[in-house]
């Protein structure tokens, strides 16, 4: 038996057990690391040495029996949560030199369940994308290839690095962030399962910020069990963030067991947008046949302003990030280009310290919230937002969870789709109205593309119910059979 | 009262002057972050990560925060708003760590109030408040700490500050004076800002424009910082001046931010926020709104102290003293509480006379304050105590005040020790009167022979031969009797 | 609404990102497409809904007023890029 073939819940039992040590899990995973994470750019700083001393304290607990079931279990952690003397970059070039100070809390409660972390994971520059390509460390690769071609595949984004090192197993689950499907539409390119929790059930303090009303974390791993695991110790309340609800935290592996039997699930006819690939429709009317056999009731809802989700979180987002961004200035940390005066020394260090997208959506930001356009472009995006949000408490009036495709298309190739930004940011258009509604979400792998690409689907829960999207998810799953692997995986 | 103008070559002007007023909040801790807001410090010790704007770092409201402005808007008889937003004020500058501010823009915690002012001729006007709302401090850039560079200290990024907005309602300096004075005076009652400008911790930015009779407004220029009472007065007339000049000689006043010179007595143009007029404000995303309960708001107004207006109101019933000396009486705190611990069952008209007579010259004179003096409110109470029971005459009562002020002593205990007490022996009174007019023959001849003015003379022969101890009425009366 | 060559400038000055002439052409095409986008918002009807800021549904939570934070001047500046002594430091300012 390969010790990077166990799921985390395996791994958890067996490290329990005295099976396996984390010592040696860790060091399974490191040399993983070493022999393709040079391929693949998963992580921009792998740190291996703190990896094993924190493998070597997992060990420590687990024999004096203080472990929890996370103790020992090797993640990848997404480089915009902040980490305590460890380089945080936001796969951003202004932050190259950044060492944090201080832990994020999600990251914080990892460690303190005894996680191990094997590095810090890539992403788009500051979560900005849906394909890893704008990383200022370069693009990661997906593990994944179309049958019978060796194109270079992105792993969707912007938790690429997080996708791509556990479907390749590099780590055994990772953390990502979700502003718009930043872990929904990964997962679903890399065949994995990602949640993102209800806004305000993981503390957004010391991640990063891209967009504050949207930013939620959430973990990214192999199966539904995984997940229900990570979460349970991610989420929960924390006074240092204002929109962290004081919600309690209910352990979430018990829903996985509930089943769907009686259960209602909505199908949003708006979500069969025009020009949707046939096999991602195809694979959605299995979901839904899946779900009837397993006892649910299958009814069709309406989401009458989703069509709008990704106009207003294009207008939402850039103008949060706008401001979010403005810190970056060269002035009390980060990378600083000189300049022959204030000023200068700003503009010079913020061109050189973006990319170029990044500066498209500080643009973007900028202008909608200029004066004169505030009322057209933002206030209105912020009504139309009210009307999503409308939209779903309305639905679920009627129905417990929501079942959509994940993403519109399988994981596409490096460098298709560039040619102007709109094309790219239709990637979101079935993962943006839940992150604009702040539900919770999951992506599922469900089977294969005519290609033999992983995809997915998403399951949409109610506020505060990750419960429900955790059984409906888990019912997929196992409907499913999902076990596919990647061509590039360690053995 | 006479309308303050300024003529012109073209004619008679008015000015038309609003203040916004940024008054530090007293807290312990800063408005969304744990660290000290205190003033002073060394270099960057009062500052988290938060205030720092470090990547990842989350604002958490501080009640008290919210509390002090709902108290200054109680103040200021304005309405409070039980839901309010903060919003975010995008600029760049060094001293503003996360490149926005967070502030209130749209909705404010406190909404339109009013506030009575007073002027040298005793006219009451009314100015009225738009808005009280909460906003964060930036930080400190110093430009003379190195030849080459800008140095930054956030220790008061962060700390909340009031801003209290005021209607174009102004039209003097004199006005705007009494303004910022009362305000001053109000926030200083209420706990809620030191007041003191010295230190920074209230500033104003002063809105001014010009216009001749009946006009509407005309463009006006906001002057950043002044940070005294008398330079608010100068910077608005010499910009009210300036304005003038332009308008005069056929060119248009831009608007636009300005800054006083007080070393030149003049305004000048700040070139550095010329392009920060856009600020891009949007609802805070880190925040939710700000819901207050009504009974919390009732709460803090059962708790809030007498405001100067109804304190000094009361004086002049209680005590029975003028308008005036009540006004001079509660100009603060400690000299109204002060003045109240004298004045107790005491003679409140001559406690007042006292305090603003010989009390506050001496305060004056020995550079001390009411806090610093050597004369309690217990012991001044005491010599007037003396005075009222008649164990000393209003005379020995000044040189007593005086004993008091270099040392400390209780008034009784110098009575005591000097013997002080007044003479009430009418046997001693008689033989001192003899004695005096004994050796004043030929003025006491004088006097016989009409000239009556001298009268004062004997009397104050007699207490200086008392040491002037003797009761002046039994003095006046001996005298009066001998003389035949 | 389409933004010319002039605007592009001003945004890029208020977001204090310099642009060179090469680039500024691109941007304008780049922008105007995104805005070219989200212009069917104008055909949703909105009259009399409130706007949603924000992710959460709920009141703002405060905090006790104390001392908990600060005294860490030395983690404050060791991300400085430029410092003089406890101050961090940039060009100087002509005010």
């Amino acid at each position: 038996m390969s010790l990077l073939t166990l799921t985390l819940a395996q791994a958890s039992k067996a490290l329990h057990t005295g099976e396996i040590s984390a010592t040696a899990l860790t060091t399974a995973y490191i040399k993983a690391i070493e022999e393709l994470n040079p391929r693949l750019n998963a992580f921009i700083t792998p740190t291996p040495e703190l990896a094993l001393a924190q493998a070597k304290a997992a060990d420590a607990r687990l024999q004096a029996g203080t472990a929890t079931a996370l103790t020992g279990i090797p993640i990848a952690m997404k480089d915009l949560f902040c980490t305590e003397g460890v380089r945080t970059t936001a796969a951003s070039k202004i932050l190259s030199p950044f060492v944090p100070p201080y832990e994020s809390t999600v990251s914080a409660k990892l460690k303190a369940a005894g996680a191990v972390t094997l590095g810090k994971a890539n992403l788009d520059e500051f979560a900005m994308g849906s394909s890893n390509i704008t990383s200022a460390y370069g693009p990661v690769e997906n593990p994944w290839k179309r049958a019978g071609s060796d194109a270079k595949l992105v792993p969707g984004g912007s938790s690429g690095g997080s996708a791509a090192a556990v479907a390749a197993r590099l780590a055994l689950a990772a953390t990502g962030t979700d502003t718009g499907g930043s872990i929904r539409q990964p997962a679903a390119f890399t065949g994995i399962s990602g949640i993102k929790p209800t806004y305000g059930r993981c503390s957004r303090y010391g991640i990063v910020a891209f967009a504050s009303s949207l930013d939620q974390a959430g973990p990214m791993a192999r199966t539904v069990e995984d997940n229900a695991m990570l979460l349970n110790v991610m989420a929960g309340f924390d006074e240092k963030d204002s929109t962290s609800a004081n919600v309690a935290v209910p352990d979430f592996t018990r829903a996985l067991t509930q089943g769907v039997a009686g259960k209602r699930i909505g199908i949003p006819k708006e979500y069969r947008l025009e020009g949707t690939n046939p096999e991602i429709l195809a694979l959605w009317d299995q979901g839904i046949a899946w779900l009837r056999e397993a006892g649910a009731d299958v009814v069709e809802i309406s989401l009458p302003h989703t069509k709008y989700g990704l106009a207003v979180y294009y207008i939402v987002a850039p103008a949060e990030a706008s401001s979010n961004l403005a810190r970056y200035d060269g002035v009390r940390f980060g990378a600083r280009v000189d300049g022959h005066d204030l000023i200068d020394m700003y503009e010079r260090t913020r061109a050189a310290g973006f990319g170029p997208e990044v500066k498209r959506r500080i643009m973007i930001g900028t202008y909608v919230l200029s004066h004169g356009y505030y009322d057209a472009y933002y206030l209105k995006a912020q009504k139309v937002r009210a009307l999503i949000l409308r939209d779903f408490q309305q639905a679920f009036e009627q129905v417990d969870a929501i079942l959509t495709p994940t993403a519109p298309s399988a994981a596409f190739g490096l460098g298709e789709k560039m040619d102007d930004p709109v094309t790219m940011y239709l990637n979101d258009v079935f993962t943006v109205p839940a992150s604009l509604a702040g539900v919770p979400a999951m992506s599922v792998p469900a089977g294969l593309s005519s290609e033999g690409l992983p995809l997915g689907l998403q399951i949409i829960g109610k506020h505060f119910d990750e419960e429900t999207v955790f059984a409906v998810s888990a019912a997929i799953e196992t409907a499913a059979g999902f076990s596919a692997l990647p061509e590039l995986r360690a053995k | 009262m006479a309308t303050y103008t300024l003529e012109g070559r073209t004619g008679t002007w008015e000015i038309v002057v609003g203040l916004e007023i940024h008054a530090q909040v007293i807290s312990e801790s800063k408005l969304f972050s744990g660290a000290s807001a205190t003033y002073g410090g060394a270099p960057n010790d009062h500052v988290s990560f938060v205030d720092a704007g470090f990547p990842g770092m989350l604002p958490v409201i501080n009640r008290e925060c919210v509390a002090q402005a709902v108290r200054t808007g109680l103040g200021l008889k304005a309405q409070i708003n039980l839901e309010s937003r903060f919003d975010r004020k995008n600029y760049f500058y060094a001293d503003l760590p996360n490149g926005y501010q967070i502030s209130q823009f749209q909705m404010p915690i406190v909404g339109t109030g009013i506030v009575e002012i007073e002027l040298q001729d005793g006219t009451i006007k009314h100015i009225g408040i738009t808005r009280l709302h909460l906003e964060q401090d930036a930080g400190k850039s110093m430009h003379d700490q190195h030849p080459a560079k800008s140095v930054i200290d956030l220790n008061r990024a962060g700390v909340a500050l009031m801003e209290i907005v005021s209607e174009p309602d102004i039209r003097s300096p004199e006005e705007a004076g009494a303004y910022l004075r009362k305000i001053r005076q109000i926030v200083r009652y209420l706990g809620t800002c030191d007041g003191n400008m010295e230190e920074g911790s209230m500033r104003a930015d002063v809105n001014v424009s010009v216009r001749k009779a009946g006009e509407d407004f005309r463009t006006r220029c906001e002057i950043k910082n002044v940070n005294s009472v008398r330079f608010v007065m100068h910077a608005i007339e010499a910009e009210a001046i300036r304005q003038i000049e332009v308008w005069e000689s056929g060119g248009e006043v831009v608007q636009e931010t300005r800054l006083y010179d007080p070393s030149k007595g003049e305004t000048r143009s700040m070139r550095s926020k010329e392009d920060a007029h856009d600020y891009r404000y949007f609802p805070e995303p880190d925040l939710l709104p700000l819901i207050i309960e009504q009974a919390w708001v009732d709460e803090l107004k059962s708790k809030l102290p007498e405001l100067p207006d109804e304190k000094r109101a009361r004086f002049c019933a209680q005590y029975s003293i003028p308008f005036y000396d009540a006004g001079v009486l509660v100009a603060d705190q400690t000299t109204a509480d002060f003045y109240e611990t004298v004045a107790k069952g005491r003679d409140g008209k001559l406690a007042s006379n006292w305090i603003t007579g010989d009390f506050f010259a001496a305060l004056n004179r020995t550079g001390t304050t009411i806090e610093t003096s050597p004369v309690s409110a217990a012991a001044l109470g005491q010599l007037l105590d003396l005075i009222a029971d008649k164990t000393i005459n209003g005379r020995i009562a000044k040189d007593v005040f005086e004993e008091m002020v270099d040392d400390g002593t209780m008034p009784a205990d110098i009575v005591e020790k000097k013997g002080l007490r007044q003479v009430t022996d009418t046997g001693a009174i008689d033989q001192a009167v003899t004695k005096v007019l004994a050796e004043n023959q030929d003025k006491v001849a004088e006097y016989k022979s009409g000239k009556d003015k001298l009268f004062g003379f004997f009397v104050g022969q007699v207490m200086k031969a008392m040491q002037g101890k003797g009761n002046p009425a039994l003095v006046n009366e001996a005298v009066k009797k001998q003389l035949g | 609404m389409s933004l010319d060559a002039a605007t592009v400038r001003r945004i890029a000055r208020l977001a204090r990102i310099r642009v060179d002439d090469a680039e500024v052409e691109t941007l304008q095409s780049e922008l105007n497409a995104i805005l070219g986008y989200v212009e069917q918002l104008a055909e949703v009807n909105v009259e009399g809904v409130t706007p949603l800021s924000g992710g959460a549904q709920m009141a703002l939570r405060s905090r006790e007023d104390q001392l908990s934070d600060g005294g860490i001047a030395d983690k404050i500046l060791a991300n400085a890029p430029d410092r003089v002594g406890h101050f961090f430091a940039v060009p100087k300012v002509v005010e």
